[in-house]
Parts: structure tokens; C-alpha cells; sequence
């Protein structure tokens, strides 16, 4: 069974705990502005909206990518950045039509979401269910 | 370890923006925000200095758990002296202004000094910079937020502002953070706004790195969560009604401060209750609440994000007020409604938002509007000195009042000042209903008597928010006692206190309470700092916080008398209610207040107790 992440934006409250798990879960430490997953405030609305990767299943940054350092991870479905590999060109992040793949000038590379190899950090830290990660065939 | 180990140090008066190393010494006996804060202050400033005068500082503090996934670790303080009452002033703040603090590098921001002219601090991790602030002068809260986002292109700093009430001196200023989120009470945006400090403005990248055992943190952190879940009120109540879920409750325990203080219980709570927020309105088929809210990190979720009926009187052709925006809390639902008889839903939150706009307290301003509304009926003031017919009840003359009051325009300028100054100037002082000049939140001391004792010792004036026994003596949490006996509540209302101290000090909302005690909060300090973080240790930091506030309002000119209620609630008895026939206590709580505190019968640490707490 594919899984993937489930965005109910009705039950976000915005309190960014899911922003502190991404981060902690790739850079070791608690920092939003390092997230994969971002959540965006329509204040006017009273609305938040948790946003990260799709998962495109014809995914256009790993096509467009000139070095081959963005590969399928065959287990969960994710497109997952290879950091050795990425030389930092920034094509992939003009290729995502979602903008969900982004530059980080300090290191000199791309970072996207790569569902934690399976076991996504947001989906657990989500104290509404907000975020959950379950069967791609939903509905 | 969870603090960065620095502060910055800006000087308005030299135009200087200097980093400084953070005194762990301090770190380790005040914790941090409110604690240590509250210490540099000591340290540093005359207590009898002139609040608004260039010699006050004003202290903007995170705790070792703000900025961390701890359950609401998104919290701030501002410390300063208090230009409302001339004690110790500490607002605590949520939103994301603290978190952002702590993201850029710094534990606190120390602001001395008198900047010639309007200025905006911003702060971009390491970089900090005084920037002008002419174009931000004499503009909202809201309008230097936005213009301020807009002029760096960055929608994701985040800034702490006042309005056009911090400039004009408004005694109960409030800073505003992410729009509705405020260091609300005891006027430290008068103090920002006597510096020429318009805002300060903060974008940071480098995180939270230092927690000292991070597997242990998240474990710890992660069972405070699920506490936070599984309680009623935090796991169900708060975020379902926000605090306002109080306002039948407090109201039928006959503790719900009506028309200035007249009546403890108001007929038309329910039309302005958390219920009522729920209900479809008639006129548009649209529930006032629209969704509930979270600060930074907090898994309870109690914020209310609230929509104006565009047709009501207060908002007609003013469609700047028809999106959602932050919605009413019980305080201030209670203080701009109940308060002063006005049971109008719309009006209220029309009023909520001219302070979240402008910066302004709405418990100060509410409670101000009462004395006001009371003067206004026995005969003491007039239509013509206010500007309207202000009668008890009237939703017009409320939202005349708050549209005039930051602006400082008219009889604007009077209500600025306050309750204790207003009544004073009218001859009736003993209509303020406040203590050290601090008005009171929305409990009554006759139905809840011992919150009456922690109003009358609270050290920033009557405040709810240093010892909220309520939780005990109407909720039940931890333990349920009687609200209207005095037996036992000097010693209840000193275990609040201190209790208090501590979770203000680590950086964390005190909503949390309703939930954990300190030996949840332990685990999770002991695994973020370096040190020892017992239990033992969590008592005697929140112990001495409390008596260092303490002896800086006694060097300000404090003294047992100010320690008081007034005359109303000692002399006049609640007409209705359980607490029928009742006044407060107080006088009988005081002194075995002083004795379980280790002071003299005139409140004073004695040298014993100083020594005990290492002050």
C-alpha cells in the first residue's frame, strides 16, 4: 500500500510543532525556517494551511535535474534529494510547479521532503491530525 | 544548553546595538523571561525611577523553553517599572515574536535610554540595528506590522509593536505582537512609547540547538503533551470555547464583576458567553467565532479568531473590521461587557480589536469605562465633559470611548489615565476598582475570596495571572476548595504564586497549568538546561522570584497598605449569588498571608527568609 501525507487544513491551528519536528528530524535542531513543510497563514480568513511535497508521481524536479541527485525512494514513493549528489543548480526549483523544493543558501543545495523514509516527523508531531499519513488511495 | 548564553543591549540614547554574554550565574537562580528578566532589571534600574523618564529600561525576556517543541514554548516577557502603577510591570506574550528571538540568537533584548527620535529595532540573527520609524508614527499597531513586513519584502518577520496608544502615553499601553497577541497589562507600551521605540522587528534562521539531552526533551516533551490531551480543560474546553467557558461559569458561582463592581452577576452573560460565540447570529446566519487559534508550539490551542456582523452599528462602512481577527478571551469579554452592563457581543469584539489595533489593555480600558459609566450616573460627569451619554449598558458610548482613547482625543485623555487617576481627579477615588492602581480582571473577591488575597499581594496590582487560585477554588485543579471560605488560602495563594513564577520563567503559558503542575514541567526543563532542575530547586527559583518583585515594590515605596482591596469589596456585600451577603476576607487572610511567606506583620522579607532564598 502507497501511504502519503493528508492535509486537512480545517484542523490546523498553526502552532508550527510540525515545522520544529521536520527540522529537528533533518538538521538536529529546532529551527521552522530549515522546515520542508510550511504552514501558511491567511490571516484576513482565520485560515492556516499546512503545505509540503506532493509526491508527484511524474515528478518534474527529479526529471528536470541535470545530475540525477534526485531519486524515487521505492518504499514510500517519495522523491528524495540526494545531498551528495546535488550540485545546488536550483533548476528542480523552478521545475516544481508547487515550490515545495528550496535552495538553502547556507549549504549550497536543494531540500524537499522525503517523508522520513517512511515515517513522516510532521504527521506525528500534529497534535490535531492536521497532518496525517495514511493509504494514497484515501478518498 | 536551551538558552543561547546572550543578550543584546540597546542604548536609544547612543543610537547603540551591543551583544552582551548572558550572566548564567542568573540563569541558574531566575531560570529565565520573567525570572531573569526580572533580575537584570533589579540590577540595573533605580526602583524609584520616573517610569516614562529615559533612565527606566524596558526588558523584553525569553525563558530556556521558548522556541522549543515544549508545549506552548512560544512565550515572552516584558519587564519593566510599570508607569499605571509605579511597581514592577511583567506582560507575558504569545504569538511568535519569542520563538523568533530565540531563532536569531538571543535570550533577551535589554532597551535603555531615550532614542531622539521615532525608531524600529530590527534584528536579523546576529545583525541588530536601530532603524527610523518616522513614516510608523502616529500609525496602529496593525499598519506598522504590515508596512514594516513590507518595506524588508520578508512576510515572515515578526514584530512587536505599540500603536498610537504607547506614543501618547496611554497609561495601560499594551506591545502587540503578531497582531493580536499582547503584552497586555500594567502599561509597558507607554514605557516603549516614552523611549520613541516604535517597534521591533525580528527574522531568525539559526534555530534552537543548545538542548542539552535532545532524545530526552522530545520524551519529556512528548508526555507533557499527552497530559495537555487528556485533561477536560486544555484537552477539550479551551480549545472548543477558549477561555471564555468561564464567563456562565464564573457568572453562576456569583463571582462575575458587574457594573464596576456593583453586582456580582450579570443578566445577560449568556448573550456573551462563549455559547453565544458559537450560535448562528440572526442577521447574517454567521457565527461570530470562526476557528480557534494556536501561539508557537502550543498544543492547546485556545486563541479565538473572530468575525464582525458587517451590518452591526460599530462596523458599518468600516470594512478594515469585517475579517477575521483575534476574538474575544473571557477578560476581556467580561471587562468591556459584563463589567459595564453592555451585553452587545459585536460592540465587545469592535472594542477587542481597537485594542489589539492600538494597543491598548481592554481588561484597564474596560474597567475604566465602568468607573466612568458610574460617575456618569451618580452626576459627577457629564454628557458634555464625555462626549455621549454613558449610562450602564450602553454599547455607543463603549465604542465612542475606545475610539478615542488611544488618539488620545478628547475625553480620550482622561480614560487613558486610568481608573485610580480618573476617580481620584473626580473626587471619588474609592470607585477605582484596582490595587496599586491596576484594575481588577474578571473575578470577584467576595465570591472567590481567595483570589481577593492574591489580588490584594499580587506584586504587578490586581492581577489573576501571578496566583490563579480560581483554578482550585471553582475549577477543582488540582484540588477543589471552597471559593467562599478564607480558611487555607494564604497558603493556597502562595503555592500559586510561586508556582506561577517558575512556569513564566521557563518560557511557557500559564494555561498549561490547568494541566501540569511543575512535576511535568521538571522533566522537561531538567532535560533542556544544563544543571540540576529538581523539584526542590523549581520551588525555591519560583519563591525567589516572587519575594526579588516583592523587594523592588517595597525600594519603589510600597508597604503593607498598598497590600488592600477597595472599600466596595470590604464593606459592601455581593447582592446575589452564592456569595449573597458576603465581603471579602481579606483583612483575617493578610497577616497569615506575611507569616506563611516568612515576612514581618508589616510584609517585609525578613532577613531569615532573604537568606533562605539566597537574596
Amino acid at each position: 500500500m502507497q501511504k502519503s501525507l493528508h492535509i486537512d487544513p480545517g484542523k490546523c491551528t498553526g502552532c508550527l510543532q510540525c515545522e520544529m519536528a521536520c527540522s529537528y528530524e533533518h538538521t538536529g535542531t529546532i529551527n521552522p525556517s530549515k522546515s520542508r513543510i510550511k504552514v501558511f497563514d491567511f490571516e484576513h480568513e482565520g485560515r492556516k494551511v499546512p503545505y509540503t511535497c506532493t509526491q508527484c508521481s511524474d515528478a518534474w524536479c527529479m526529471h528536470s535535474c541535470p545530475v540525477e541527485a534526485i531519486v524515487l525512494d521505492a518504499g514510500t514513493g517519495a522523491k528524495v534529494v540526494k545531498e551528495d549528489t546535488c550540485v545546488g543548480c536550483k533548476v528542480c526549483t523552478i521545475a516544481c510547479p508547487f515550490g515545495t523544493v528550496n535552495y538553502m543558501a547556507d549549504v549550497g543545495k536543494v531540500q524537499k521532503c522525503d517523508l522520513c523514509g517512511g515515517d513522516p516527523a510532521c504527521a506525528t508531531a500534529c497534535p490535531t491530525g492536521a497532518i496525517t499519513y495514511k493509504d494514497a488511495e484515501w478518498n | 544548553m536551551s538558552w543561547n548564553r546572550k543578550l543584546l543591549r540597546v542604548n536609544l540614547s547612543a543610537g547603540t546595538c551591543t551583544p552582551e554574554a548572558l550572566n548564567m550565574k542568573w540563569a541558574d537562580e531566575y531560570l529565565g523571561s520573567r525570572g531573569l528578566g526580572t533580575k537584570y532589571l533589579c540590577e540595573e534600574i533605580d526602583p524609584k525611577v520616573d517610569p516614562l523618564s529615559p533612565e527606566n529600561k524596558l526588558i523584553m525576556a525569553t525563558g530556556p523553553l521558548t522556541g522549543t517543541m515544549a508545549s506552548t514554548g512560544g512565550r515572552y516577557t516584558v519587564i519593566t517599572k510599570g508607569p499605571l502603577t509605579g511597581a514592577i510591570a511583567c506582560s507575558n506574550s504569545g504569538g511568535f515574536f519569542g520563538a523568533e528571538l530565540k531563532f536569531a540568537g538571543w535570550d533577551m533584548i535589554i532597551v535603555e535610554g531615550k532614542s531622539p527620535k521615532p525608531v524600529y529595532l530590527y534584528i536579523e540573527n546576529d545583525k541588530a540595528e536601530l532603524r527610523d520609524a518616522a513614516h510608523l508614527w502616529g500609525t496602529t499597531c496593525w499598519h506598522t506590522e504590515e508596512t514594516i513586513k513590507a518595506d524588508l519584502q520578508d512576510p515572515l518577520v515578526r514584530v512587536s509593536s505599540i500603536g498610537r496608544s504607547g506614543e501618547n502615553q496611554v497609561l495601560f499601553s499594551c506591545i502587540v505582537n503578531d497582531l493580536h497577541r499582547a503584552a497586555g497589562r500594567s502599561g509597558v507600551g507607554a514605557v516603549m512609547g516614552s523611549k520613541n521605540l516604535k517597534a521591533v522587528a525580528i527574522r531568525g534562521t539559526k534555530g534552537v540547538s543548545g538542548v542539552k539531552d535532545f532524545p530526552a526533551f522530545l520524551a519529556a516533551t512528548q508526555a507533557a503533551k499527552q497530559v495537555l490531551k487528556d485533561n477536560a480543560v486544555t484537552g477539550q474546553g479551551l480549545p472548543t470555547y477558549g477561555t471564555q467557558v468561564l464567563m456562565n461559569v464564573i457568572n453562576e458561582v456569583g463571582a462575575l464583576p458587574t457594573r464596576n463592581h456593583r453586582d456580582v452577576q450579570f443578566e445577560d452573560a449568556g448573550k456573551i458567553s462563549a455559547e453565544a460565540m458559537h450560535e448562528k447570529r440572526p442577521t447574517d446566519g454567521k457565527a461570530h467565532l470562526v476557528t480557534n487559534a494556536a501561539c508557537f508550539g502550543c498544543t492547546i490551542a485556545c486563541g479565538r479568531i473572530s468575525q464582525l456582523d458587517k451590518g452591526h452599528f460599530t462596523v458599518e462602512n468600516k470594512p478594515q473590521y469585517w475579517g477575521a481577527s483575534g476574538g474575544l478571551e473571557y477578560e476581556s469579554a467580561w471587562s468591556l461587557g459584563a463589567s459595564n452592563g453592555v451585553g452587545d457581543l459585536e460592540a465587545l469584539q469592535y472594542a477587542n480589536m481597537l485594542c489589539n489595533e492600538d494597543g491598548f489593555d481592554p481588561i484597564t480600558f474596560g474597567a475604566t469605562v465602568s468607573a466612568v459609566m458610574e460617575l456618569y450616573e451618580m452626576g459627577v460627569l457629564t454628557k458634555e465633559q464625555i462626549g455621549i451619554e454613558a449610562p450602564f449598558g450602553s454599547a455607543k458610548a463603549l465604542a465612542f470611548l475606545a475610539e478615542i482613547t488611544a488618539r488620545g482625543e478628547g475625553f480620550g485623555k482622561e480614560v487613558g489615565l486610568g481608573s485610580k487617576r480618573l476617580c481620584a481627579k473626580y473626587g471619588h477615588p474609592d470607585l477605582s476598582m484596582s490595587v496599586k492602581g491596576l484594575e481588577f480582571p474578571a473575578y470577584d473577591s467576595r465570591g472567590i475570596q481567595g483570589i481577593g488575597l492574591n489580588y490584594a499581594t499580587s506584586n504587578r496590582g490586581a492581577c489573576h495571572v501571578r496566583g490563579y487560585t480560581v483554578a482550585s477554588e471553582v475549577l477543582g485543579i488540582p484540588v477543589k476548595t471552597d471559593p467562599l471560605a478564607t480558611e487555607g488560602k494564604p497558603g493556597l495563594v502562595k503555592a500559586f504564586q510561586d508556582a506561577t513564577s517558575v512556569f513564566d520563567a521557563a518560557g511557557i503559558c500559564l494555561f498549561t497549568s490547568f494541566a501540569w503542575t511543575l512535576a511535568d514541567i521538571q522533566p522537561q526543563l531538567q532535560a533542556a538546561c544544563e544543571g540540576d532542575w529538581s523539584m526542590e530547586k523549581l520551588n525555591l527559583v519560583g519563591e525567589r522570584i516572587w519575594n526579588m518583585e516583592r523587594q523592588f515594590n517595597l525600594a519603589a515605596g510600597f508597604t503593607s497598605k498598598d497590600d488592600n482591596l477597595p472599600p466596595r469589596l470590604l464593606n459592601e456585600a455581593a447582592k446575589t449569588g452564592p456569595a449573597k451577603g458576603l465581603v471579602s476576607g481579606l483583612k483575617k487572610m493578610l497577616p497569615e498571608y506575611y507569616e506563611a511567606r516568612g515576612w514581618t506583620p508589616e510584609g517585609v522579607p525578613t532577613a531569615e527568609t532573604l537568606s533562605r532564598l539566597g537574596l
